[in-house]
């Protein structure tokens, strides 16, 4: 943009500092009432992995009930439960606000910012987070809704649902969305109001562009579901007859207000992961982003189709054949920017000194799953074909594909490229390739076989099956693979905790990367910076090394980096 | 074409080929090597569909779902062409731009050209994508004509044009209703007016069809959303309480028995919901209809006698006479 100011070259300096605390309180009122963009981003991480743990676990137990046919150590009672908490919690509990904690500690960080435009409203959607969780997870002791994470009437109505824990899941929805709209504004505010001088939109880290974008998507698609699942609570109890096919009502309508919301909620689990991905392969292939403009502007096409396409979903609903070509034809359309992103991260690795750290082999993995996943997808989108593999394995295996192995392993990648910043230590890398490794291969038996089993006939979300119909063999092959997959997590997990203490100490910049964060010590002061630099390009932190490098004729060395720079 | 399916369970031999586990053992330099050798394994497995018939194909057996799955090998075959062009390159530029003494990462901020040719690349796939299914599709939303080994004209046939119609309006019309946790079936096209008082021949969760012949689907629910599915016979139709829905199928093969199974979370018991077409010669299929009528028409007779006896000793009370 601007050249007159790049004459003046101040030499920018991490001013290392100690916060004076205005009084002494108790550590846990400290993290209570806190109002630290960073603090609050720590306690959605964790929270978001607890309910991870727990959706993992749901997840086991219906693998395990699954393992043989007609078993019997779940009852279908049980499993309906399961495969409704499992997608609820995965969904509305781990994928949306786990990159909410990651966009809360690194937006601000990664625009030069000194928190959130609004710190309390920040504190709020995290505390409203926890009590949708609490409400929901408070239903385990009663009776836990079963009507499956879409909670299509009239199975979610009150006839054919009676019990409490469909309501429980209504109020889930109710707060975890009014956490989420609270949050997304705050991003809003944030990005367009808090940017470093020089920090134009051209120079917009990729990050902290698809947080920008998760968070219109937030503000569009979600008082969507909350109408609708106000209306559903009024059907159950208050007389009204919305999706009451006895009384005028529609089950149809249901449909399309929950994909309407539902199809842009995959996007809004997504894209910030192709944010993490953005960021962490450029840093380790020593090369700037192949294509920002490209990528930016295909994370915004994707936003826009993402709430065109909702009827895919709907294939075998009653719909007219125009409209199912319409929804095939959007839904083609969302594949072009997905691969365009594919390609430019492949670009990007293209020519490049990749250093293989762990952080590396997450998001290599995560492009080779969810490439996968983009191709299923296609499939499904021709809806003659989707007739076939709609409400089959082939759909489970496809979502898993592009959520597990995609959106998962895309928060894995940021956890190991994060974590120094944010504990100050670095993870094991030997560990976290175990990991990898483990993960990898575990999630491809669970999943690459539960293609075969939608196309031999299975449908989902059946508690069990008969033998002698050819779906043993791949339902056990399956299963093996969910504990090796929950295995592998697992070590990630130690790795996390064995490093808070035992980790090598980071430095400020152990990768030698790119964008603002990295100019913060590990972990960041209180307020973040004290000098903001001025931004002159994308990875204003290159700019700075190569700066400081040219004044004082040094090179650059930081921190435990070198252990990992082959080169 | 593969031959139709049978409903016999598949001895799964790409399985033991698959299985990761032996190649995550192997020591750390060479796992990279695995991952190769897998993804080509799986590739070779997409290029391979018949010598597999449901481990990466949907089933078939009748119309339309053998339609729908020369479609999906169609599609099937791009999308391996995508896949191994994609994953070879993210696998060749892993292993060939590692980090080395000496090497420096070429500082290549984009390539408009090549941008834009990747981008229109993906539109180009995307186009012959949207032709092949729109030529496709015709064979796969309208049924054909009844052939001449089917049922004959007259009985349950009907032409009709309130409902997808083969072009010469031979036909046999079947109404299905789906409730917790049963389908029904109600045969002739008397079932689209009142299924419970025209005197319909019905039958639960066993369906049996006349071989060749177009079958006409009304589908129905009485209380939640199920959905109608006979993977070897075509695509699912969702069973919405408030609508009508309708499907077609066509079966050649004698004797042969379909199994289909709801496949939209109805309630505790979904996966008990299951369906059987049962294929018989035209012949066969008429002297099955003329028995389950008597059979009714005796059960009904032996339940009205029950219920007046009952009424007539005072067992029953009833303002329904």
């Amino acid at each position: 943009m601007s050249t007159s100011d790049t004459a003046l070259r101040p030499v920018p300096q991490v001013i290392a500092h100690e916060v004076t605390k205005p009084r002494e309180t108790k550590k846990w009122v400290d993290w209570v009432t806190t109002t630290d963009h960073k603090k609050i981003g720590i306690m959605y991480l964790v929270l978001t992995f607890v309910f991870f743990i727990l959706g993992g676990i749901e997840a086991l137990m219906m693998r395990l009930q699954l393992s043989v046919p007609n078993n019997t150590l779940v009852t279908p009672e049980h499993y309906n439960e399961l495969l409704t908490l499992h997608g609820t919690t995965m969904i509305f509990l781990f994928v949306v606000p786990v990159m909410a904690g990651f966009g809360n500690y690194f937006v601000p960080l990664m625009i030069g910012a000194r928190d959130m435009a609004f710190p309390r409203l920040n504190a709020l959607s995290f505390w409203l987070l926890v009590f949708g969780g609490v409400v929901f997870y408070f239903s385990l002791f009663f009776t836990p809704p079963e009507a499956g994470w879409w909670s299509y009437p009239p199975l979610s109505s009150i006839l054919y649902s009676p019990s409490g824990g469909q309501d429980a899941w209504i109020f889930l929805i109710h707060l975890t969305g009014i956490s989420s709209i609270v949050g997304a504004i705050n991003f809003y505010a944030t990005i367009v109001n808090m940017r470093a001088p020089g920090m134009g939109w051209g120079r917009l880290p990729l990050f902290v562009w698809s947080i920008l974008i998760y968070a219109i998507l937030l503000i569009i698609a979600l008082p969507v579901i909350a109408a609708a699942v106000t209306m559903l609570l009024t059907d159950r109890h208050f007389g009204t007859h919305f999706f009451d096919p006895t009384d005028h009502g529609s089950p149809l309508l249901w449909e399309h207000l929950f994909w309407f919301f539902g199809h842009p909620e995959v996007y809004i689990m997504i894209l910030p992961g192709f944010g993490i991905i953005s960021e962490v392969i450029p840093v380790f292939s020593r090369k700037p982003i192949f294509g920002y403009k490209a990528i930016a502007a295909a994370t915004c096409v994707i936003a826009f189709l993402a709430l065109l396409v909702w009827g895919h979903h709907l294939f075998a609903s009653p719909l007219p054949t125009v409209v199912l070509g319409f929804f095939m034809l959007s839904s083609f359309l969302i594949a072009i920017p997905t691969g365009v992103k594919i390609f430019n991260w492949i670009a990007t690795l293209w020519r490049g000194s990749l250093v293989m750290t762990t952080s590396l082999y997450f998001a290599v993995g995560f492009i080779a799953i969810f490439t996968i996943g983009g191709i299923t997808g296609v499939i499904l989108a021709v809806f003659p074909i989707d007739w076939q593999l709609n409400d089959t394995y082939f759909v489970v295996a496809h979502f898993h594909y592009v959520l597990m192995g995609g959106a998962v392993f895309t928060v894995f990648a940021g956890l190991y490229y994060w974590y120094p910043k944010i504990t100050g230590r670095l993870m094991n890398e030997t560990l976290g390739k175990w990991s990898f490794w483990i993960m990898f291969w575990g999630f491809n038996m669970t999943f690459f076989v539960q293609h075969a089993l939608g196309l031999s006939g299975m449908p989902r979300r059946v508690y069990t099956y008969p033998p002698g119909v050819g779906w043993s063999t791949y339902n056990l092959i399956s299963t093996i693979g969910s504990f090796i997959l929950g295995f592998g997590i697992l070590l990630t997990f130690i790795n996390v905790l064995r490093s808070l203490k035992r980790g090598a100490i980071a430095g400020p910049d152990p990768w030698k990367a790119n964008t603002l964060e990295w100019f913060t010590t590990s972990p960041p002061p209180a307020n973040n910076f004290d000098v903001i630099p001025r931004v002159r390009s994308v990875e204003p932190m290159r700019d700075i090394r190569r700066q400081i490098e040219r004044d004082t004729g040094e090179t650059q060395k930081t921190g435990g980096s070198e252990q990992f720079a082959r080169a | 074409m593969p031959p139709p399916c049978a409903l016999t369970p598949r001895t799964l031999r790409s399985d033991a080929k698959n299985d990761p586990r032996r190649r995550g053992k192997r020591r750390t330099g060479r796992r990279r090597l695995a991952l190769a050798a897998a993804l080509i394994l799986l590739g070779s497995l997409l290029l391979a569909p018949d010598a597999f018939a449901n481990f990466i194909t949907p089933k078939s057996g009748g119309q339309p779902a053998n339609e729908i799955h020369s479609l999906y090998l169609i599609v099937l075959y791009i999308a391996a062409v995508v896949f191994a062009i994609v994953e070879g390159a993210l696998l060749y530029s892993v292993y060939k731009f590692r980090a080395k003494k000496g090497a420096v990462a070429a500082q290549i901020h984009g390539n408009t050209r090549l941008e834009i040719g990747w981008t229109v690349g993906a539109a180009l796939i995307l186009v012959v994508l949207t032709t092949i299914t729109f030529i496709k599709l015709p064979s796969i939303l309208n049924p054909p004509n009844t052939s001449a080994s089917g049922l004959a004209n007259g009985g349950v046939l009907t032409a009709s044009t309130t409902e997808p119609s083969p072009p010469n309006g031979k036909k046999l019309v079947i109404c299905i209703t789906g409730r917790q946790f049963i389908w029904a079936y109600y045969y002739g096209s008397a079932c689209e007016n009142d299924p419970y008082t025209s005197k319909v021949v019905y039958s639960y969760q066993e369906m049996y069809v006349p071989a060749n012949t177009t079958i006409i689907l009304h589908i129905q629910s009485l209380d939640v959303i199920h959905s109608w599915w006979v993977p070897s016979l075509g695509g699912k139709v969702d069973a919405v309480p408030g609508y009508t829905t309708y499907t077609w199928f066509k079966a050649s093969k004698v004797g042969a028995l379909y199994h289909g199974q709801c496949a939209e979370l109805c309630g505790r018991l979904h996966a008990a919901m299951t369906a059987l077409v049962q294929v018989l010669t035209p012949a066969h299929f008429q002297r099955w209809l003329a028995y389950q009528k008597a059979a009714i028409a005796a059960d009904d007779q032996q339940v009205l006698t029950l219920r007046k006896e009952l009424v007539n000793s005072g067992n029953l009370i009833t303002n329904v006479s």
